[in-house]
């Protein structure tokens, strides 16, 4: 690509001097002297290939020949680099990543996967291990921080209609990242074997075997039992102990992070093969219009003889479009060295420096021995699945499996059931989205409150028929309910504007309200027994 | 056929109208049985961690002659999360497993059963009362073993209501 001419005038400065004369002269101590004298240029030479740039062009150049920096377009829209274009949300997962990685592979010096070794080994990391305590806070910190980003990041994603054509399929992949980012919180939790640790771990084994629920009342457990198998393959086991902790521990410092980085790695390259973030249309090169635009290739791409007009240009392979890129979409550009990598930097930097503060002033909490005789009373799990316990009390098949199935292919149909063409990158797209989310926001919140309260004060069909067969309320209960209401209220909103994406702006608005609210409420007001409690400082003692 | 072929869409697709040439279907060919080698390959994989043989201890213990649990006694027997009862018409045995997610649900002095992570009760023969438990408690097989003490099964559950006479 590089032909020594650009070479020449990005260097900025004259090449290192030559030392070694021409080829088949030999040099002698002098030679090696001076080669010597001249290591640190050459060395640096030879690993950045060019000096600082000082043009543009020279600028294009080192993100261009950069192993690290060429996942970054050339020059990026100063759109992407406004805060409230992205919130950082994507860059900040990345980062906690990052430190997830660091710190976890520090903690695995010493954490031992066996059952009699697992708490011990904890004890030691956080009072023994020089600093093991603060790593491990980080480590604890910045996987909530995770899952907390992973939420934020794709509201932000959705709200901003980036989904939309040609990033259907990142936001399919989006989800893929969203489930790994799940699965590693949850299998983290086991390692310690704390009481916490053992009954979590307990209960999401046994949402693994709740088809059993379904099969159940089919009367074909026997025969095809789903439910059964997952659990096994799960613990290696009927229960958790240690066939389960060293399934969950490769899963969790192998499987999920290489298969994460893998999918993170096809969700960045897809960023800047889709023309870098979603933007609204009038900075976007001009397209071919017409009904069934093909999508581009490289055959596509083929200069056809005589006709200027769709005479095509090797590197514009990279764009998408048969004109040149000139003028109008350059203007709003700028070369993303160093800028792009000031706000990246700056975003790790904030990022750790929060990390390090939560790490340094709040202690991760460690309970008791695993004892798999007592379960802890509340046994709760870790916040962000506390909604889903909320489903799972009244029914383990439909809370555990079933919702979330839904919720989670509802989630990445998405981008191929709204194709509407709109201004991508925008917030909620004007005035009418606001007031459905708005709209949407408050009914939603009303009628899960409302459901919740009804469920606390009056029960739920088998508090009214005590023999009523189980298949009735696996598939009506409180969380059915909820999810019937939200998809009948987003199709009422597709028959009034007329618009899918309006309805997936229901939809998703529905999700995260139901979200929160459950989670709230199974946070505070859920105590022992899973009884209702208007605060935690009324619970019983014991 | 002649139904689909009056379907303009398809007639002016590609696909429909060149059908596929020689080499195009060696290549398929060629791609789809490495998918299909590759695939079947991983299917054969993951059947390593698929338990055949399960490290859990043997589920038939022997629980103490029937003498250790005399007519009318309750009797916990916290290891193997188990109840004995001995009432009129026999013995017989309930798991405290909760049969929704498999906490250990609590006896209370009036006999009923209460889970402490999502609330299902039972009633004292395991019946559920309330909550997202789908099943009873389950019954636990009984027997007694050639020396006269008593066994029990945990892996094997007995209709509601089985008991051992004595
Ligand atoms: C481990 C989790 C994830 C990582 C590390 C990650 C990383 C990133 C990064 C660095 C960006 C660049 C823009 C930005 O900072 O917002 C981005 C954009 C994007 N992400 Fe993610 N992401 C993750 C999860 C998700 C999820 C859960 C979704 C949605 C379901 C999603 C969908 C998208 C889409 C569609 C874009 C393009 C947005 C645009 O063009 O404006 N990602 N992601
Ligand atoms: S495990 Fe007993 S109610 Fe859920």
């Amino acid at each position: 690509m590089t032909t020594t001419p650009v070479e020449k005038s990005i260097n900025g400065r004259q090449p290192p001097v030559e030392v070694s004369p021409a080829l088949e002269e030999r040099g002698g101590l002098p030679a090696f002297l001076a080669n010597l004298k001249a290591l640190p240029d050459t060395a640096r030479d030879s690993v950045v290939r060019h000096g600082v740039p000082t043009s543009d062009r020279a600028r294009s150049q080192t993100v261009f020949s950069n192993f690290f920096l060429h996942v970054m377009s050339v020059r990026v829209h100063l759109r992407s680099l406004k805060f409230s274009a992205t919130m950082g949300l994507g860059i900040i997962l990345l980062v906690l990543f990052g430190i997830l990685t660091f710190t976890g592979i520090l903690l695995m010096v010493y954490y031992k996967p066996a059952v009699d070794l697992a708490y011990d080994s904890m004890k030691d990391i956080i009072y023994v291990v020089p600093s093991g305590r603060f790593i491990r806070n980080i480590h604890r910190w910045a996987a909530h921080g995770m899952v907390l980003c992973v939420f934020l990041h794709m509201a932000r994603v959705f709200y901003t209609a980036a989904y939309k054509k040609p990033r259907e399929f990142n936001w399919v992949i989006g989800m893929a990242l969203f489930v790994l980012t799940l699965g590693l919180s949850f299998t983290g939790y086991l390692l310690p074997w704390d009481q916490l640790a053992f009954w979590a771990c307990t209960i999401g084994a046994n949402i693994a075997q709740s088809p059993r629920e379904l099969t159940d009342a089919l009367g074909i457990t026997a025969s095809l039992d789903i439910g059964g198998m997952q659990k096994e393959l799960l613990l290696g086991a009927h229960y958790v102990g240690q066939e389960a902790l060293v399934r969950f521990y490769v899963l969790h410092v192998v499987v999920l992070p290489l298969v994460l980085t893998l999918f993170a790695a096809v969700h960045i390259w897809r960023i800047r093969k889709d023309g870098g973030l979603a933007k609204p249309a009038e900075t976007v090169p001009p397209r071919p219009t017409g009904k069934d635009v093909e999508a581009p290739s490289m055959t596509a791409m083929t200069p056809k003889q005589g006709d200027p007009s769709t005479r095509t240009w090797g590197l514009m392979a990279l764009m998408k479009g048969r004109t040149p890129a000139v003028g109008k979409e350059l203007r709003n550009t700028i070369p993303a060295y160093p800028n792009a990598l000031y706000a990246i930097a700056a975003l790790a930097m904030l990022t750790t420096a929060v990390m390090l503060f939560l790490g340094y002033f709040f202690d991760a909490p460690l309970k008791e021995l695993a004892n798999p005789g007592i379960p802890e009373n509340p046994a709760k799990a870790p916040w962000y699945f506390l909604g889903l316990q909320e489903m799972v009390s009244y029914s383990a098949f439909m809370g555990g499996v079933g919702i979330p199935a839904v919720v989670i292919l509802g989630l990445a149909l998405i981008p191929y059931l709204d194709r509407e063409r709109e201004i991508p990158g925008r917030w909620i797209c004007g005035q009418e989205g606001i007031r459905v989310a708005w709209q949407t926001a408050l009914f939603s919140f009303l009628f899960t409150v409302a459901l919740l309260t009804f469920t606390v004060n009056f029960g739920w069909l088998r508090n009214w028929f005590l023999e009523i067969p189980q298949i009735i309320i696996t598939f009506v209960n409180p969380g059915t309910v909820l999810v019937t209401a939200f998809i009948v209220w987003s199709l009422g909103i597709i028959g009034k504007t007329r618009s899918t994406r309006m309805s997936a702006i229901a939809l998703f608005t529905c999700f995260i309200v139901a979200f929160v609210v459950l989670t709230y409420f199974a946070t505070v007001h859920r105590g022992p027994n899973w009884d209702f409690y208007w605060w935690p400082s009324q619970w019983p003692t014991h | 056929m002649s139904k689909l072929s009056r379907n303009s869409a398809l007639e002016e697709s590609p696909r429909f109208q060149e059908p596929a040439s020689r080499r195009d279907f060696l290549g398929l060919a060629a791609i789809w049985s490495a998918v299909a080698a590759f695939g079947a390959a991983l299917i054969g994989s993951l059947r390593l961690p698929m338990p055949s043989v399960f490290p859990e201890s043997n589920s038939r213990v022997k629980i103490g002659h029937p003498e250790r649990y005399p007519k009318g006694s309750v009797t916990h027997l916290p290891e193997l999360r188990l109840w004995v009862f001995h009432d009129a018409k026999g013995l017989y045995s309930i798991s405290s497993i909760c049969t929704h997610l498999g906490c250990i649900a609590g006896r209370s002095a009036d006999g009923i059963f209460r889970c402490p992570c999502h609330g299902s009760i039972f009633a004292p023969d395991g019946k559920v009362l309330q909550g997202p438990a789908p099943t009873p408690l389950h019954w636990i097989a009984m027997g007694l073993s050639p020396d006269g003490q008593l066994l029990v099964d945990t892996a094997i559950n007995v209709p509601l209501g089985t008991r051992l006479p004595v």
